[in-house]
């Protein structure tokens, strides 16, 4: 079991993650925001490959996509930002994308790197099922990396049980349906049908969780919450994130 | 002998698919759950039939060029797609999709557009099925597409801008996307061309086929032959290449050009031949060439032809190119405008500078004496005057 499990599995049903966009506000503060997170109450963190195309995401996260691409960011110099920093980082963190970055990059050289930067989970929303299956995960688990996968409360039984099978540290229940940062409320009712299934894995709640109200609620109908959008928001251009990020998270989790 | 066109899972050999986040999971499967049972119902093919001949103006007439064959030592045809409804291709899919959409329930309809000339149609088509509509288009081509702007209002539709990545259409096509991600229930997405996740490729292509359905009859009666030696076709996403190659795609006998817009020389950096300077990856949910950086971001394209200007290409096109069961060539601009001005002249004809594309392989090819050759003419110029004025 490696941090990213024993840490959701400790924290029970308030893990609070934060997503922020790498190269974001400026090219070198991926790792400015990683030593700042790495000293709060956040329990794990997910960084985002700049994309150009990024269909899930709603209007912020695209926005700090394009201008971390116009600060010169690319996968390649991700990993360098991570393999150099990795040491001093004690929280576990993921890597969220989408799949043509990592083909441009080569399905190995990816993993390997992955593995190479600290990097054990990737999160890929227009990775199928059983693409993954067929052409990642034979390469993804020589380098000890496994993918997490998205669910909304729209997505049947059936298929919920076969994504728990694969997954290994938490499944990502979306809100609603409905792209990234969106004031969309969290669909109680759908998500307590998905609670009894019974899965093996936790699940984290993202997509349009911006406070402490909806984090809690996302702790009551689930296991935490990730925060995306709420977060960019609050870093776009700050002056001092230290201060910044620190009164965000204390505000969410006391 | 050609291959099988699809595999089950929407495939064209490698390319095709659909990759895409689980968000869209619910309406892309119930779409692929309904599509073809739908189209192929007895109620469904009547009334789009009927909505095609009687609105549409189909079938299209197939015309030949004297003009042309004498210059070029062949006997040319022209499939007369610029005499639909709306002006060309496009009205063929719009209306296909808005009777589909009609038939499983939903009331709205979202599409994407570059140029306007897909967004007209739709606007058009959900305006006599009585579907709401909204039309995302970049806010760079609004601004050089007013003409098609206004037209779309005036039916009624809803033209958003698309204030995102280089306001153009492959943004204008995420925003689309999105827009269905956040109202699945009721709303189904037009995708304009042959791309896409599965099954928009081949619904689109299905669509489109009524072209080459009805060159095969206009043939046989003209030539004596169903088949000709060559269909050629202009091709941006490929849908009116689609439609004009389907019926032959199993053919021995007709060979299948498709025409890629160069723009300013497919080494300029300036173009939008995908197949030509791009490579294999993910664009709007399907597998196919895209033309990206080695970082794996989509790049924009540039051409004088705002209809060819996409950075992606159908994955049946990636597939036929692959496996060389078609031929793509790249056009410039000029090249493009020179072939316009010549069917101008020669034939009184003012072909749309997308469909200008096709005809400016002509100087490129060597033909027998005897070949039956087909240029689908996509779409009339109405909508590119000013360029025309400007150049030629």
């Amino acid at each position: 079991m490696n941090t990213l499990q024993q840490t959701i599995l400790t924290n029970k049903n308030n893990n609070l993650s934060v997503f922020f966009t790498a190269g974001f506000p400026s090219f070198e503060s991926t790792k400015e925001i990683l030593e700042i997170l790495n000293t709060t109450d956040v329990d794990f963190i997910e960084i985002g490959i700049p994309f150009s195309d990024p269909l899930a995401d709603g209007p912020v996260i695209q926005h700090s996509s394009t201008v971390a691409l116009h600060n010169g960011m690319t996968l390649e110099r991700l990993f360098d930002q991570l393999v150099e920093i990795k040491d001093q980082i004690s929280k576990p963190y993921l890597l969220m994308g989408y799949l043509n970055s990592l083909l441009a990059f080569g399905i190995e050289n990816f993993y390997r790197k992955c593995n190479e930067s600290g990097v054990h989970h990737i999160i890929m929303p227009d990775l199928p099922v059983n693409e993954y299956l067929e052409e990642h995960k034979p390469i993804a688990d020589k380098y000890g990396v496994s993918p997490v996968f998205l669910i909304t409360p729209a997505t049947s039984a059936a298929r919920i049980k076969e994504i728990d099978k694969i997954s290994k540290a938490f499944i990502y229940l979306v809100s609603g349906n409905t792209t990234t940062g969106n004031d969309s409320s969290i669909q109680t009712e759908a998500i307590q049908k998905i609670r009894k299934l019974h899965l093996k894995n936790p699940l984290i709640i993202g997509f349009g969780i911006k406070n402490k109200s909806d984090y809690s609620a996302a702790c009551k109908l689930g296991n935490g919450a990730i925060i995306g959008s709420a977060f960019i928001n609050k870093i776009s251009g700050s002056t001092d994130l230290q201060n910044d990020i620190q009164e965000f998270i204390s505000q969410i989790k006391e | 002998m050609k291959s099988e066109t699809q595999t089950s899972h929407g495939f064209y050999g490698k390319f095709g698919g659909a990759y895409i986040p689980e968000l869209l999971f619910n309406n892309v499967d119930e779409l692929q759950k309904n599509y073809e049972r739908i189209m192929r119902s007895g109620e469904f093919k009547k009334q789009l039939n009927a909505l095609l001949k009687d609105y549409v103006g189909r079938p299209t007439p197939l015309y030949f060029s004297e003009a042309l064959s004498e210059k070029y030592k062949a006997r040319i045809f022209l499939k007369r797609e610029d005499l639909n409804h709306t002006g060309a291709h496009k009205i063929n899919n719009a209306l296909g999709q808005a009777l589909l959409a009609k038939m499983m329930g939903k009331r709205k309809i979202v599409a994407e557009t570059g140029a306007g000339q897909h967004g007209v149609a739709v606007a058009t088509a959900c305006t006599l099925l009585g579907l709401s509509c909204v039309v995302f288009m970049g806010e760079t081509d609004i601004a050089r597409q007013a003409p098609n702007v206004a037209r779309m209002k005036m039916l009624g539709a809803t033209v958003v801008a698309s204030m995102s990545g280089t306001r153009t259409l492959k943004d204008a096509t995420n925003d689309a996307i999105r827009y269905w991600i956040n109202h699945a229930d009721d709303t189904h997405y037009i995708i304009g061309s042959v791309v896409g996740p599965h099954p928009y490729p081949d619904m689109v292509a299905r669509f489109q086929a009524v072209i080459s359905k009805e060159l095969k009859a206009q043939l046989l009666k003209q030539t004596g032959d169903a088949e000709p030696d060559y269909v050629i076709a202009c091709v941006g996403g490929g849908s009116n290449a689609a439609g004009a190659f389907y019926h032959f795609l199993k053919s021995k006998k007709t060979k299948l050009i498709g025409t890629e817009a160069a723009g300013k020389g497919i080494n300029s950096h300036q173009t939008a031949a995908t197949l030509m300077v791009g490579s294999v990856g993910i664009i709007h949910g399907s597998k196919t060439y895209l033309m990206q950086n080695k970082d794996g971001q989509i790049t924009e394209p540039y051409s004088i032809s705002a209809g060819l200007d996409y950075p992606g290409i159908g994955p049946l096109h990636a597939w036929l190119h692959e496996t060389k069961q078609a031929k793509y060539y790249a056009i410039t601009d000029q090249e493009a405008l020179d072939a316009a001005r010549e069917l101008i002249r020669l034939d009184g004809i003012i072909p749309a500078l997308e469909s200008a594309h096709a005809f400016a392989v002509l100087p490129k090819m060597k033909f027998k004496p005897t070949d039956v050759v087909v240029i689908n003419l996509s779409g009339r110029g109405d909508k590119d005057l000013d360029t025309y004025l400007k150049f030629i």
